[in-house]
């Protein structure tokens, strides 16, 4: 379980590095980086916070990940996510943080 | 690198910036006018449990039943070791904190009266994704609270059976802190990576439990010498295989069963307490009847999509999983499996005795939320309701005269600490925080009731966990960091090698099986009445001394 983070789409903000619950992600030459990958806990948190898309979160091949990528846009009160299948096939699915979960 | 020392002092300091922690500051500041000062090793936006987001409010007395109804509940899923005053005490501010947290800003689902739509009595439906952020905006907007972030407090500065305040560490710079107050909380939450995990891989921080919640409270109370109680009733979750992700939403939200690989029921047979639906589905597993699954197939297309969302908003990697397989909630079952074990008071009993006020044994300390004992199922609302009691406390108690700070042994925590910083001393060979991490969690895992031993432990075995986690305590004082967020990790991984061995001393004394799987004794498999008490510790003379204590009740 962890994230990649795409160096061409970062801007820089710093936003990631401010949000993650462990301290993981760091600023360097103005791009954002994840030195230990593994200590990663995929909460998702960085990913919901960056403005650029730039950050992938996946499961790792030992718990069976498949290759397929969650990103997610926030628009003020909505979270668009998309999960990008392994065969290139994509899923949205948009959330609005007033409604409440049905289950 | 130069160690630098910063002297900081505050009225209410608040160590660790979650759940209960940010609700106690919130509360002190609408209480006294006094500072209050938060100490986080991250940031509040998004620390703690809260990071992913929840998916219900799990404690709640719903229509027509009461706080009492809610320690009844509870006293019986612990069999009997809960502390029923701080249950009803916990249990009266539930509905309270709740609506209090609704007018911050959580959505909550109603009905077309205005009144909140339950799951079961005990449960309600929220959004729950962004709980974290909601909170932390609130304790923001508050002049009164000042914020301490990216900084790991390691240590109790106690006088004369007193709190007077703590060391901590920036892990970003070479920053030592030292800070007394008037009245200190403890909010650290309960203790992750203990044991080996489910995947003790690449993917070894996908846990349950939140992986940066150390059992620092935990460590420093125990090194201090504060009563510590019920440390071995092990929490153990029954998870999404693989994922880790709950099963709640399963089981309450479309009613989905347990089922064994012949896709019989199983739960019935085994009891229907936390702990028994974890024990059946172990027994099913190494009876051959396994792998066990949530049964899922046959719900409609909608419920198949509510789950997507609802997954989103608290375990993202659930719904990436159903989609990029492509094998979702309704046309595959979903597996389930037990997480290695935790210590959490939030869940279980362990954790800090308190009395009424949430006060310590030690004076002026105060406790709140996972890292306190005696009040299982506390969740979210109970911790926030800890904290509010603990923070109204602390305003009583502050009128007493300023610590006193010691000089002599400041300067010492600062030489200790800036060895460790020392690069000289790293050489090819020598033990690193990973590898000593990865012994300790396979110790554990093997001699001490991990996933690998279905969770059994004996005196025996138990003899061996202690002799093997008195060892890596003796290896990890010659480690060495780069930079500060490895003295971080150094820190972190003393800390839970102390919880480990009281942890070890706690099961060894429960010579019974009262939980199955949480605490499990292969060598006295039955429940034994005349141990129906709290096993408690303390350090005494550099080693875990075991005290037992009769029940109390509300
Ligand atoms: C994944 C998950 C899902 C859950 N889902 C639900 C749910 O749906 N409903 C529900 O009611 N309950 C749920 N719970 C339970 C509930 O979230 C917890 O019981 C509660 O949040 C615990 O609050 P806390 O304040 O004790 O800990 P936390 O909120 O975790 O706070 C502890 C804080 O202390 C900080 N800290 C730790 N060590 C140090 C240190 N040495 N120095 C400085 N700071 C430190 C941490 O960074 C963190 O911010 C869930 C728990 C988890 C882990
Ligand atoms: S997913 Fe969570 S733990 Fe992982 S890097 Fe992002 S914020 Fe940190
Ligand atoms: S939030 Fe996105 S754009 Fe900003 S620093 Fe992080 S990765 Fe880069």
């Amino acid at each position: 379980m962890s994230i990649k983070i795409s160096a061409q789409q970062c801007i820089g903000c710093g936003q990631c590095a401010e949000v993650c619950p462990g301290s993981l992600i760091v600023l360097r030459d103005s791009k954002a980086a994840i030195p230990r990958p593994e200590r990663c806990w995929g909460c998702a948190s960085c990913v919901k916070e960056c403005p650029a898309g730039a950050i992938l979160f996946y499961l790792g091949t030992d718990m069976g990940g498949q290759g397929g990528t969650l990103s997610v846009r926030r628009e003020r009160h909505l979270l668009h996510w998309t999960v990008s299948k392994p065969d290139g096939g994509r899923v949205s699915i948009t959330l609005d943080s007033r409604d409440s979960n049905k289950y | 690198m130069n160690l630098q020392m910063k002297m900081l002092d505050t009225d209410f300091l608040i160590i660790g910036g979650g759940t209960a922690g940010c609700y106690a500051a919130l509360t002190f500041a609408e209480q006294a006018a006094g500072r209050v000062l938060i100490v986080e090793k991250a940031r509040i936006k998004r620390s703690g449990c809260l990071a992913a987001g929840v998916n219900a409010i799990n404690a709640y007395i719903g229509q027509g039943k009461t706080p009492q109804d809610y320690v009844e509940y509870v006293r019986a899923d612990a069999a009997g070791i809960v502390r029923g005053d701080l249950l009803l005490s916990m249990a009266e501010g539930l509905n309270r904190v709740t609506r209090k947290i609704e007018s911050l800003g959580l959505t909550i689902l109603k009905d077309e009266n205005g009144d909140y739509v339950s799951r079961g009595w005990r449960n309600i439906k929220i959004n729950g994704e962004n709980i974290k952020p909601i909170l932390a905006e609130a304790v923001k907007k508050q002049p009164q609270i000042s914020l301490l972030e990216r900084v790991q407090v390691f240590e109790y500065i106690v006088r004369d059976g007193r709190m007077t305040g703590i060391y901590a560490v920036s892990i970003e710079e070479p920053l030592l802190y030292v800070i007394t107050a008037k009245a200190v909380l403890c909010a650290t939450g309960g203790a992750a990576g203990v044991y080996k995990p489910n995947h003790p891989g690449f993917s070894r921080h996908k846990m349950w439990y939140s992986p940066f919640n150390t059992g620092a409270g935990y460590a420093m109370g125990i090194l201090a010498g504060a009563e510590m109680t019920s440390l071995e009733m092990r929490f153990i979750a029954l998870r999404c295989k693989d994922t880790i992700a709950p099963t709640g939403t399963l089981a309450q939200g479309v009613g989905a069963k347990q089922i064994n690989a012949l896709g019989a029921v199983y739960e019935q047979k085994y009891g229907i307490t936390t702990a028994q639906r974890v024990y059946g589905t172990i027994r099913e597993n190494s009876e051959g009847r396994g792998p066990c699954y949530l049964r899922t197939v046959g719900i409609t297309a909608e419920q198949d999509t509510e789950l997507q969302k609802a997954y989103l908003n608290m375990a993202p990697s659930q719904t990436l999983r159903w989609l990029e397989s492509g094998l979702t909630p309704s046309v595959h079952n979903v597996e389930i499996e037990g997480t290695e074990p935790y210590i959490v008071g939030g869940h279980t009993a362990s954790g800090y005795w308190v009395d009424l006020h949430r006060e310590t044994t030690i004076r002026g300390l105060f406790a709140a939320g996972d890292v306190a004992g005696g009040c299982p199922q506390k969740y979210v609302t109970g911790a926030f309701v800890e904290g509010e009691i603990a923070a109204k406390a602390a305003v009583h108690y502050m009128s007493d005269p300023p610590p006193f700070m010691d000089q002599q042994q400041t300067a010492g925590k600062h030489r200790s600490l800036s060895a460790l910083l020392n690069l000289n001393r790293i050489s090819p060979g020598s033990d690193t925080t990973d590898a000593l991490e990865e012994e300790m969690q396979s110790v554990m895992d093997q001699y001490a009731g991990g996933i690998s031993v279905h969770y059994q432990s004996s005196a025996e075995s138990l003899h061996i966990a202690a002799g093997k986690i008195q060892a890596l305590e003796r290896r990890s004082v010659a480690l060495t960091a780069r930079d500060m967020q490895e003295i971080g990790y150094i820190l972190e991984l003393r800390e839970r090698l102390t919880l480990c061995r009281a942890l070890i001393a706690h099961m060894n004394a429960r010579c019974e099986t009262r939980w199955p799987v949480f605490c499990e004794r292969s060598d006295f498999p039955d429940q034994r009445p005349e141990l129906a008490k709290y096993i408690n510790s303390q350090l005494e003379n550099g080693g875990i001394k075991i005290v037992m204590r009769e029940l109390i009740n509300e």
